[in-house]
C-alpha cells in the first residue's frame, strides 16, 4: 500500500469504510520516512509513528496524522523553534490549533524543521540542519515553513501546519509544489504559536491539494478566547462552498508584481494560469498596488521590532539553555543574559533582533517604526481599493523557483527579496493561498498566489480548487 | 536663598479583581511560591494576554472618582526592559494613550483646600518578585504576583511640602478604599508610592532638577524621605553645587535617601503598541454606567453628614474616615433615627474600643443592631452611661447582646428614690467637705457627690435622679 501518497480526504474514505486503520497510515509513513528522510531532512527531530487515539468519535480528521511546525506548542513535546536557545523546552500546554486538531481526531505526528524562530526563507537557519527541496536536493525548500512543506511534498506527511509572517507558508509551498494557505489575520488562533511578529503571524495548512487544505483550515479556524486578536466570525464550510464555479469572478493582476526582469519561467507559468482561469470564466483586469515597493522595508521594520520584544523572554531565566556569565567582571545576571543570548541565537536571529531593537530606540522610533506603521496602512488601503472592484488578486508566489542551498546565505537582502510577493499580504492582514501552477524546465515547482479580501478564504479556495481540477500540477511528485 | 519644594507622586495600586489582568489565574496574595501561575503570566513561548474586563472596570472607577477624562479609544503598549522578575522582559502598560487623564484631587490642609492635578491614570501588569535567600549564591523568582492588575496614578508636580504629599496620599487611599478596588496595604505592596522632588527659588515657577525617591514602605516614610531629600537638596544648592537627576532609595534604617547604585539606568524602554491586544473603544454608555456605579465618595459623604445632621467638620471627618465606619453609621441610622446619638457613640466609646484593640469597625464583634440595642437601653433610662460602657466592653468580649449582659451583671439602672436614699445618706456622711462647699454656694460640688453615688451604686444609679435627690436633701 502507498498510503503515504494519498490525501487526507482519500484516507478518510478508506478509514470510514474500515479498509485502513489509523496505525496503518503511520506504519506506512514510517517506511516512507525511513526511505527518504535522510535526503530531505524535513523534520526537526524524529516523529512518532505510534497511533495515539484521541478518543474522538467522528471528527473531520479522525485518524489522520498531521505534522506541525516546531514553533507550535504541543503538550509534552519539545517545541524548540529550531533554536539552540530553546533547547530542551517542552511545552506544558497545547496551542489552540493543536487542541482543535486533536479534537477533530487528528494525531500529532511530529515537528517539522524551520528557519530559527521563522527568521528566514530557506530553512537554512535551523539550528539542527537545513532541509532539502524534495524536487532537487541541492536546492532549498524555501522557508521558514520549509520542513512542513518538504515533508508534505516528499509524502512523508499527509498534511502539515506552518506559520506565515511574511510568506513563510506560501513561499516554501510554492518552492515545494504543495498547497499553502495564509489565512486572514485573526482567522486562526495564534495561542501557542511562538510569536515572531504578533501583528503579522498566522498559522495555516500545508497540504497536497486544495480540498485537504480547505478541510484542515475548517478544523483550525475560529475565534479563541485565548487570543484577543482572533476574530469572532463564523467559519464557512469551505469544502462545500468552494464547489461553486468561478464564472464571472473578477481577478486583478497588479502591474507592480509583473515587472521587467522577472523570471521568464515564472512569468510564463503565470500567463498560462491566467489563460486557464479565463477559460473557466474568470474576468481579468490590471490594477495598481502603488505602495508595493515599500513593503519589504516596512516589513523588516515592523516584523523585527515586534520580534525584538517577543524574543526578549529567551534569557535563560525560566527555560531553555542557560549559559552562565563568561567573565567575572560583570554582574552574574547581565553575564547570564549576554552569554545565553549570544550562544543561543544564530546569526540571522541576532541580525533581526538588533535591527528591531534599533528601530524602536528612542530617537529613531518616529523615523522607522511609526513611519513604517503609516505606510503599512497605505499598503492595506491599496488592497481595500482593489477589492472594491475585484474578488481576488493573482500574483506569482515567489519571484523565482527554488534556489541553491547556500546561494543566498551571505546576502541577506537578496534572501529578504524572495518574499517580495508575499509580504504585502501579511502587512494588509488579508488571506492568500499558493497553488502549484507549473514546473520549470529543470523540474522545479512554480506556485501562483491568489490573494483575497479579509475573510475571503472561500473565494481563494474556489479559484484554487477549480484551477486545480482543470490542471494536474498538484499530481506531480518529486522523484526521490 | 529660600527654596520651594516641588513634589509629584506616582502611586501604584494593585486592583483586587478575582483574576489577574491578562490571564485566568486567581489574583490572591500569600499563596505558596509559583503555585498561582499559568503559561500566560509566566510569559511562556506562544502564550497570549487577554484583557480582564473587570480590571478595566475597576480602573475606570478610580479614574472617574478622580475626575479624570476617560478616553474613548485607548490601547496597551509594551515597556521593554530586562529583569528576572519580568517573565516576558516587557511589561504590558500604557504609554502615550492612557485610558484616562486630567483629573484632580482636593486635599484639606490647615491652610485650606489645595487642588492637586492628576496627570494620568493607567492600567498595567505587576511583575513577579525576586527572593534572595540568605544562603546560596542564587536568587529565586516567585511569579505569583506577575500579571496582577496594577493601576498607576500620576500626579502633576503640584505639591509643595511633605505634609501636602502626606495629605494627598491619605485622601487618595481613602478614595480607593471607598471604591473597594484595592486592599491599599503598603506592607503587602498592594499600594506603592514613588516621589519626585525638586527645589526652585521661592516665588519662581520653573522646575529644578528632580530626584526620584523609591522604596518608601509607608506614608510616614514618604513624608520622612521627602523631608530628608528637601534638606539634602537645599544643602547642595546653598553650597553652590547642583542637584543630579537620579533615583534615590529611602533607607529606613539610616533614615536617609541614598543614590541607587550606579546604573545603566538611562533606560530606553522602547515603548510600542502591544500587538497582542487590539486597541479598544470605551463607549460613552460604559463610562456613564461606571459613573452611575460609583459609591458616594468621602468628600461628598462628609458634606452630606454636615448638611443633613448638623455634624461638626471634625465629627463628619471621623465618621467618614473609613467607608466601613460610614457604612456602619448609616446602617445604624436606618434602625434608629437619632444621628447625633449614634455619632456620639461611634466617635466616643466605639472608637475608643477600636483604638485600644487596634481593630477597625469590621473587626469588632458589633453590628448596627447590637449597638442600637445598647443605645436604646441607655436612652430608655434602663442603664447609665457608665454601665453602658461596661456593657459595650462585655459585648465585644463575649459577643452577647446588651440586654443579656445587663441582666446577667445586674446593671439595671436604679431610679426609684427608695433604693437610692440609703446610698445618698452614705455619700453625704462620707464627704463632709463637698457637702460644706455646696452649702457655701459652690453648686458644682454636687457633681462630685453624684459621682460618688454612681461609684457606690456600681453605676446603676440614675445620675439625674441622684442629682435631684442630693440637691433636695442638702437644701433641706
Amino acid at each position: 500500500m502507498n498510503l503515504h501518497t494519498l490525501t487526507a480526504l482519500e484516507l478518510r474514505s478508506r478509514l470510514d469504510c474500515g479498509s485502513v486503520k489509523p496505525q496503518d497510515i503511520l506504519t506506512d509513513l514510517r517506511s516512507r520516512y525511513e526511505a527518504v528522510e535522510k535526503k530531505v531532512m524535513a523534520f526537526a527531530r524524529p516523529p512518532s509513528f505510534e497511533y495515539r487515539d484521541t478518543a474522538v468519535a467522528g471528527g473531520a480528521l479522525k485518524g489522520i496524522p498531521v505534522v506541525i511546525k516546531d514553533n507550535i506548542c504541543s503538550q509534552g513535546d519539545r517545541t524548540e523553534c529550531c533554536s539552540r536557545i530553546l533547547e530542551g523546552f517542552v511545552a506544558p500546554y497545547d496551542a489552540t490549533v493543536v487542541d482543535k486538531l486533536k479534537k477533530s481526531g487528528a494525531s500529532i505526528m511530529g515537528k517539522a524543521n524551520m528557519d530559527e524562530f521563522a527568521f528566514g526563507s530557506s530553512c537554512e537557519t535551523s539550528c539542527f540542519h537545513p532541509t532539502k527541496n524534495p524536487w532537487d536536493l541541492d536546492c532549498v525548500p524555501g522557508g521558514s515553513s520549509g520542513g512542513s512543506c518538504a515533508c508534505v511534498a516528499a509524502d512523508e506527511a499527509i498534511a502539515a501546519l506552518g506559520s506565515d509572517t511574511g510568506g513563510s507558508i506560501r513561499q516554501p509551498a510554492s518552492l515545494c509544489g504543495v498547497v499553502g494557505m495564509k489565512p486572514t489575520y485573526g482567522r486562526v488562533s495564534r495561542y501557542g504559536l511562538v510569536a515572531f511578529a504578533s501583528s503579522l503571524d498566522q498559522i495555516g495548512p500545508i497540504t497536497k491539494d486544495v480540498r485537504d487544505n480547505a478541510l484542515v483550515l475548517g478544523v483550525i479556524a475560529g475565534h479563541d478566547d485565548h487570543d484577543a486578536t482572533s476574530v469572532d466570525t463564523s467559519v464557512p464550510d469551505y469544502l462545500s462552498q468552494m464547489q461553486k464555479d468561478i464564472r464571472g469572478m473578477r481577478v486583478a493582476i497588479p502591474k507592480e508584481y509583473f515587472v521587467e526582469g522577472m523570471d521568464p519561467e515564472v512569468r510564463h507559468a503565470m500567463m498560462e494560469a491566467k489563460a486557464k482561469l479565463e477559460s473557466l470564466g474568470a474576468r481579468f483586469g490590471e490594477v495598481s498596488l502603488p505602495h508595493t515597493g515599500y513593503a519589504v522595508a516596512v516589513y523588516y521594520i515592523i516584523a523585527t521590532a515586534e520580534a525584538s520584544s517577543n524574543l526578549a523572554r529567551f534569557d535563560g531565566v525560566q527555560y531553555g539553555a542557560r549559559q552562565m556569565a563568561a567573565s567575572k567582571d560583570e554582574s552574574a545576571l547581565i553575564g547570564m543574559y549576554k552569554e545565553t543570548r549570544d550562544k543561543g541565537f544564530g546569526a540571522e536571529a541576532k541580525r533581526r533582533l538588533i535591527l528591531g531593537t534599533y528601530v524602536l530606540s528612542s530617537g529613531y522610533y518616529d523615523a522607522y517604526y511609526l513611519r513604517a506603521s503609516r505606510v503599512r496602512r497605505l499598503i492595506k488601503e491599496d488592497f481595500d481599493k482593489v477589492f472594491r472592484e475585484y474578488d481576488v488578486v493573482l500574483t506569482p508566489t515567489s519571484p523565482t523557483p527554488a534556489f541553491k542551498i547556500g546561494e543566498k546565505m551571505d546576502d541577506p537582502l537578496s534572501m529578504y527579496l524572495s518574499d517580495i510577493y508575499t509580504i504585502s499580504v501579511n502587512l494588509a492582514g488579508v488571506p492568500a493561498i499558493s497553488v502549484p501552477c507549473g514546473l520549470t524546465r529543470s523540474g522545479l515547482p512554480i506556485g501562483m498566489q491568489v490573494i483575497g479580501r479579509p475573510f475571503g478564504e472561500t473565494d481563494l479556495y474556489r479559484v484554487a480548487f477549480h484551477y486545480e481540477q482543470s490542471t494536474s500540477w498538484h499530481k506531480q511528485k518529486p522523484k526521490l | 536663598m529660600n527654596y520651594e519644594p516641588v513634589i509629584g507622586l506616582e502611586v501604584h495600586v494593585q486592583l483586587k479583581t478575582a483574576t489577574k489582568a491578562f490571564c485566568g489565574c486567581a489574583n490572591v496574595f500569600g499563596t505558596r511560591e509559583n503555585t498561582n501561575i499559568c503559561p500566560v503570566c509566566l510569559g511562556l513561548p506562544g502564550s497570549l494576554p487577554v484583557l480582564n474586563e473587570k480590571a478595566l472596570k475597576a480602573a475606570m472607577k478610580v479614574a472617574l472618582a478622580l475626575g479624570c477624562q476617560v478616553r474613548s479609544f485607548t490601547k496597551f503598549d509594551r515597556k521593554n526592559y530586562y529583569y528576572p522578575d519580568l517573565p516576558k522582559n516587557f511589561q504590558i502598560s500604557q504609554y502615550d494613550m492612557p485610558f484616562s487623564e486630567h483629573g484632580s484631587l482636593d486635599i484639606c490642609l490647615e491652610g485650606g483646600i489645595r487642588h492637586i492635578r492628576i496627570k494620568r491614570v493607567h492600567l498595567e501588569e505587576d511583575a513577579g518578585k525576586l527572593i534572595h535567600p540568605e544562603e546560596g549564591a542564587e536568587s529565586l523568582v516567585d511569579y505569583n504576583r506577575a500579571g496582577t492588575p496594577l493601576l498607576e496614578i500620576v500626579s502633576e508636580p503640584d505639591m509643595h511640602s511633605p505634609d501636602e504629599a502626606y495629605a494627598y496620599l491619605t485622601d487618595l487611599k481613602l478614595i480607593l478604599q471607598y471604591l473597594d478596588i484595592s486592599d491599599c496595604d503598603m506592607e503587602k505592596g498592594s499600594l506603592r508610592c514613588d516621589a519626585n522632588v525638586s527645589l526652585r527659588p521661592a516665588g519662581t515657577t520653573g522646575l529644578g532638577v528632580k530626584s526620584e525617591l523609591k522604596n518608601m514602605n509607608s506614608f510616614r516614610a514618604v513624608r520622612l524621605a521627602l523631608e530628608y531629600e528637601i534638606k539634602r537638596q537645599e544643602a547642595e544648592l546653598s553650597d553652590g553645587r547642583s542637584v543630579v537627576q537620579e533615583t534615590r532609595l529611602w533607607n529606613e534604617k539610616k533614615q536617609m535617601t541614598l543614590p541607587m547604585r550606579s546604573k545603566e539606568e538611562a533606560h530606553d524602554y522602547r515603548y510600542f503598541p502591544e500587538p497582542d491586544l487590539p486597541p479598544f473603544v470605551i463607549s460613552a454608555s460604559e463610562i456613564e454606567e461606571a459613573k452611575q456605579g460609583l459609591p458616594e465618595l468621602p468628600k461628598e459623604k462628609r458634606s452630606r453628614f454636615i448638611a443633613s445632621f448638623g455634624f461638626s467638620d471634625k465629627d463628619a471627618a471621623t465618621l467618614s474616615a473609613t467607608r466601613a465606619l460610614a457604612d456602619f453609621f448609616e446602617a445604624c441610622l436606618k434602625l434608629y433615627d437619632k444621628p447625633k446619638k449614634i455619632a456620639h457613640w461611634l466617635i466616643g466609646p466605639v472608637s475608643f474600643q477600636m483604638n485600644s484593640r487596634g481593630q477597625d469597625i469590621g473587626g469588632l464583634r458589633l453590628t448596627p443592631a447590637s449597638l442600637i440595642e445598647l443605645i436604646d437601653l441607655v436612652e430608655a433610662g434602663k442603664i447609665s452611661q457608665l454601665a453602658a460602657k461596661e456593657v459595650l466592653q462585655e459585648m465585644l468580649e463575649s459577643g452577647k447582646p446588651a440586654g443579656k449582659i445587663v441582666e446577667e451583671k445586674n446593671l439595671s439602672q436604679v431610679s426609684d428614690a427608695g433604693s437610692l436614699s440609703s446610698v445618698i445618706e452614705e455619700v453625704i456622711a462620707a464627704n463632709k467637705k463637698s457637702v460644706d462647699d455646696f452649702r457655701a454656694g459652690k453648686e458644682n460640688a454636687v457633681m462630685f457627690l453624684v459621682g460618688q453615688v454612681m461609684r457606690l451604686s456600681k453605676g446603676k444609679a440614675n445620675p439625674k435622679t441622684a442629682r435631684e435627690m442630693l440637691i433636695e436633701r442638702l437644701k433641706s
